[in-house]
């Protein structure tokens, strides 16, 4: 696997995402259609994630939750906006309730997954369109205060700040 | 690190306040030394008003600070802010390698299945 590259664009508040894996294009679909694959990388191993319902087409819904150290749950939803297997698709990922219906006060997020395969290695391409600046601030807050984050990136963050510093 | 209610107004704020490449430019500047207003002017393709306004919204943001000396308005970074909002971002950025990463693991074992 190659080192993801993380493009932030402040303007448009996106967030791209670019790697290439050493697997075949069928596999890396796997990983999203798979909704026990999907369970396995979503979550950090501070917050598994466990997917409830998994319909991964357009106007379908995939609704999963995080559980924390201490018993905590958070739950997520993708309202699935279309698929063009096995090149691409996109979702937006809400915060949800319980019962997987959206939360409306907190903002969503659309990704949209891109795939290419070139001998045997496949090319990931993933944008995060957050609403605005705004929105993009309030994911980051919510996902401080779930710990959603795992630990040892927060190690790393706070290194490369002192590196930087 | 644990984040307070309070802080996220203030985030709130700066986030706004650097979607913008002209006020992003400013703070990189101003991290360094301190900069007057009217050197900052000249920098860029606008009127001394209009580079003094995206001034005053770092300001607001918490993420400058100004202070008068003589007839120059002088601006200089805060750099705690500005650390504050890169940690955030970092965050985010770090979350986003991290998955990457598992799917990697997880194809890699998959691979080591196979053969």
């Amino acid at each position: 696997m190659t080192t993801p590259i993380v493009e932030k664009d402040l303007d448009n508040a996106t967030l791209t995402v670019t790697t290439e894996f050493d697997a075949p294009l069928e596999h890396v679909w796997q990983l999203f259609a798979d909704p026990r694959k999907l369970e396995k990388w979503w979550g950090p191993p501070t917050y598994p994630a466990t997917v409830h319902q998994h319909e991964l087409r357009p106007g379908g819904k995939v609704v999963y939750s995080m559980t924390g150290p201490e018993g905590d749950t958070h739950y997520g939803l993708w309202n699935v906006i279309a698929v063009d297997e096995p090149g691409s698709f996109e979702v937006e990922d809400l915060f949800a309730d319980g019962n997987g219906n959206p939360n409306p006060e907190l903002p969503a997020t659309v990704m949209r997954y891109e795939f290419a395969e070139t001998g045997g290695r496949t090319q990931m391409r993933c944008v995060a369109r957050y609403a605005s600046p705004e929105a993009l601030q309030q994911v980051l807050e919510m996902g401080m205060e779930e710990g959603l984050v795992a630990a040892m990136s927060q190690i790393d963050g706070v290194l490369a700040e002192i590196a930087a510093a | 690190m644990v984040v307070g209610r309070s802080d996220e107004a203030d985030d709130d704020r700066r986030f706004r306040a650097v979607a913008d490449a002209t006020r992003r430019d400013i703070l990189r500047r101003t991290m360094t030394r301190e900069y007057s207003v009217s050197e900052l002017a000249r920098n860029y393709p606008m009127s001394f008003a209009a580079v003094q306004k995206h001034v005053a919204k770092l300001e607001r943001a918490g993420l400058v600070t100004k202070r008068r000396e003589g007839r120059e308005q002088l601006v200089r970074a805060d750099v705690h802010a500005v650390r504050r909002m890169r940690y955030l971002l970092d965050q985010l950025e770090a979350m986003w390698v991290d998955r990457i990463d598992r799917m990697g693991e997880i194809l890699a074992q998959e691979k080591g299945d196979e053969s």
